[in-house]
This record gives C-alpha cells, structure tokens and sequence, in this order.
C-alpha cells in the first residue's frame, strides 16, 4: 500500500469522528458521524466547512501581471489579462487534441496569479506550468498552506462577523482577510452551488481557524461523500469523471468559460492548446453534449450507466459520468453526455441498470439553483 | 439469531427464516434510498446476488445467506429505504425464505460470534 498523504486537519478530523479514506493520494474524510445525507442537507441549509487542503495552490510571478497573464493564456482559453485584481474565475488547461487536462480556479493577487488545482492532477499541473512559463515567470507551489472551505447561506454573516470586510465581496472576489487573529487569503466562491469561501490559510493556522469556525452555531464538518453530491446537484463538472483529457469544452457545456476575447475573432482568440479544435466547436453541430439526467425511477443511475434511445433494442447513445442520489432534490439525479440529437429537455431515455432498461429523462443543469451572492 | 459474515441476520420463525442485515452494515452503508427486492417464489442459491441496495454513494448486493425459496419481501422498504438506517434488525427486515436444507443455519454465527467478527 502507498503512503498517503495528511491534510493539516486530519488529527481533527479524526477526533471529530471522520470516516477516513484515501482519496487522490490523501487521507481524507469521505463522512462524519452526521452522515452524507445530513451533512449534504445541512450545508444547503446552514453552513458546512469543508477540508480541500488535498488541492494544490499554486503562485505564478513575473515582472508585472501582463507579462503573467500573458504567459498563462497559453495554458488556458481564458481571459487571464483582464481579469481585474481582487477577482477569481473559473478555467481549465486543454491539451493539443482540444481535451481537458484539469479544470481550475485562478485569482489575481496584485500582479501575482494565484492558481488552485485539483489533487489528483497537481504534479502534472505543476510541471506543465513550469515547462511552459519558467524562467520568465516563476511557479511557486505553496506547500505550506491549507485550504478550507465554508459553504452555505449563512456563511457570508459568519466570516462577516469576523471580518467585516468580507460584507463587501461577491461571488468570485477575492481579498485578504483576518479571522480570529488569522491573516488568510478568501475568496467567494466554492464547488456546492451555494454562497461562500474558499480560504487558504498557512498550515500551521488551519486548524485552529478551522476550530474557530466549527465553533460557531450551526456550522458542521462536512466529508467528501456530500461534496460530491452538493456539486453534482449544483450541476458543476468532476474532473476525471465528467470531463477528462478527451472532453471537448464545448461539448462540456463549458463555452461560458471562454470569454469573447479568446474566442473566433477575439483581440486574442486561440493561442492555447487544442485552440483549433476548441473555437472550432462553438457554434457547429456538436457529435454530443453534457446533459442533466433524471431517473425516472427511484434506482440510482451511477457513473459508466449505458444510455440508449429505446426501452428494447435501439443505439446506445450516451453513458452517465456521474450519478447518485440529490438528497435535496430527493431523487436520484445524473449528469453524462448524449448524441446531440438527444440532448432535449424533457425527453426521455433509457439506462440500462444491472441489465434492465430504466426510463431516464433530459433535464435541465444544475439541478438545485445556485445560490451565490451576486 | 443468526449472523453471517456479509453482515446478514436471519431469524427462524416457524420453517421460514427472516433475512436482514446488522446495525453494523447499515452504519457502514450510510444513508440507504433505494431497494430492489426479488421476485416472491424465486427458488435462489447460496451467495446468489438477492437484493441491491443503495446508498447515497454506492451500491451493494445482499446475498442469499443459505439455499431455498423466498415465500415475501418487505415490500415497504421500496418506498421507504431509509427504514434500512432507523430499524435493520427489526421492521427493515428484506424477506422471507424456506429453507430448502435446514442444517446450513448450523455453519452460521451466533451473536456473540457476530460481535466477535465485527470487532
């Protein structure tokens, strides 16, 4: 067995009682004693505080930020350059056959480009942005800081009340912050659909910022098991599930992440990985499409279900790269991509389910309503 | 009662035999929303894959602890799954089958045995 890594929170996840598994290289909490249905309806209720410090961060300097930016628009399809300071958005890196190598956050701090990575593509990330970017601008993984998150909709009073500044932010601002005497890096947004932070913190002051926060009324530590259906629910891509190296972005449903300006015609269109392909797509008769999907039934529809146009015979036409149970929206729900002739809400499909077909409907993404502050 | 070791209790009650599964499984399945039962008067097999159950994050099969024919299933836990979490060793209970050879309840634990394998 392969040594697994700790976050800086495993001791208090353990004395909170976490069921711990490996995940992505790390030990981490998959549930605590709540449960995942408790803990996923707490959090869209009041505020959970998650454990994502198996994340990487990731600081890119240079000399002044068009000279970083620019620099990282090769990675991404993104509008890096204008992306004023004090602000977050959402990317990804593709690769030269138009697929995606990871899905991203990246914020600018002053003329410094903050960078948070999924865990499992971390050291791929890393070295690509080395080989790509270094000398002129140096990558600097930040090893010595964690990563907490605190969704629901009372997380904005409860880092408010701490922080008054925190009143002022919106989704997708980000601002230093001091809570309860921690210098911490915050940003509004996270992966549950709901209003809240993303707070990288040194790790010798997780924990203890992570106690202040538990201390408050009505925030509960939530595990990996309800991450991940709060964010399929909120209808937001897991990345190695459904999108990966061969996923077209656009296919993805994700053009809304590919800001005009590095589009067809654009001041700065292309110029990143699989450019062609990808600009090439938008617009045109797509081969298929992410799709929302709703078990007809009440049999969960799980990740690698078969889809087919018929209850008996017909073509398969799709498969599921993620399903569960909503518990909010107290059914099973999926997401998979369809033959683009099928992508019509409302319409119903089949998943072959232990060898019998189920009826499936299209439905519409996400499946709860995002609740961020705007 | 008996006890398996794929975490299955089964009670005699008069020559059928209450099959369910321990406090323990369902802790360990966490939040149960689906059942798939089997048809009543399916003759099955030992290790036969019986019952799916679901949790919030998985699916698991309940075997059929020893040979013979299944007389009922609880069909309440159709639209009630969750009665697997509040009460597995009482009103969850998943079916009833009649034994087809009785002496296969001898190779199966008993409670303190059960407690012993779960420790």
């Amino acid at each position: 067995m392969t040594e697994q890594n700790r976050t800086p929170l495993y001791d208090l996840h353990v004395e909170l009682g976490a069921k711990m598994v490996p995940f992505a290289g790390y030990e981490m909490p998959v549930q605590f004693p709540m449960g995942v249905m408790k803990e996923h309806l707490h959090t869209r209720a009041q505020a959970g505080l998650f454990d994502v410090s198996h994340m990487g961060q990731v600081i890119l300097s240079g000399q002044d930020w068009d000279q970083v930016a620019t620099a990282f628009e090769a990675l991404v399809p993104m509008d890096v350059l204008g992306l004023a300071d004090g602000h977050q958005r959402y990317g990804f890196f593709t690769n030269d056959a138009g697929g995606i190598e990871d899905d991203l956050m990246f914020a600018r701090r002053g003329n410094d480009l903050f960078v948070v990575v999924n865990a499992a593509c971390k050291a791929a990330d890393i070295a690509r942005m080395k080989a790509a970017l270094e000398p002129d601008v140096t990558v600097t993984p930040l090893e010595d800081r964690a990563l907490i998150a605190l969704q629901g909709p009372t997380a904005g009073a409860i880092i408010a009340a701490l922080d008054p500044r925190a009143q002022e932010m919106r989704f997708m601002d980000v601002q230093d912050l001091t809570l309860g005497g921690i210098e911490v890096w915050a940003s509004r947004s996270g992966y549950t659909g709901e209003d809240g932070f993303e707070i990288s913190v040194l790790a010798d002051d997780a924990d203890s910022l992570a106690r202040t926060l538990l201390d408050v009324d009505g925030v509960a530590p939530i595990g990996l098991g309800a991450r991940d259906s709060l964010r399929l629910e909120a209808g937001l891509c897991l990345y190695g599930h459904d999108i990966d190296t061969d996923t077209n972005p656009i296919e993805a449903a994700l053009t809304w992440a590919i800001q005009k300006v590095r589009r067809k015609d654009g001041a700065r269109t292309g110029g990143f990985p699989g450019s062609d392909r990808i600009l090439g797509a938008i617009g045109q008769p797509l081969v298929q499409r992410r799709v929302a999907l709703r078990p007809e039934g009440r049999a969960p529809m799980r990740e690698g279900t078969t889809l087919w146009s018929a209850q008996e015979g017909g073509a398969q036409i799709g498969t599921v790269t993620s399903g569960g149970f909503g518990p909010s929206v107290e059914a099973p729900i999926a997401m998979g991509y369809v033959a683009t002739d099928y992508a019509e809400p409302e319409l119903t499909i089949w998943g072959e389910v232990r060898g019998k077909r189920l009826p499936v409907h299209i439905a519409k993404l996400p499946f709860v309503a995002a609740n961020f502050k705007r | 009662m008996k006890f398996t070791e794929e975490h299955e209790w089964l009670r005699v009650e008069g020559d059928e035999v209450v099959v369910g599964i321990t406090i323990h499984a369902a802790e360990q399945l966490g939040d149960v929303v689906f059942v798939e039962l089997p048809d009543e008067g399916k003759v099955v097999s030992k290790d036969d894959e019986v019952v799916v159950i679901e949790s919030v994050k998985a699916a698991s099969d309940i075997l059929a602890p020893i040979d013979g024919e299944i007389t009922e299933v609880n069909s309440m836990l159709t639209d009630n799954p969750s009665a697997v979490n509040e009460d597995p060793q009482g009103e969850a209970w998943f079916f009833k089958l009649k034994p087809s050879d009785p002496s296969q309840m001898d190779e199966l634990m008993d409670e303190a045995g059960y407690q012993k394998f779960i420790a």
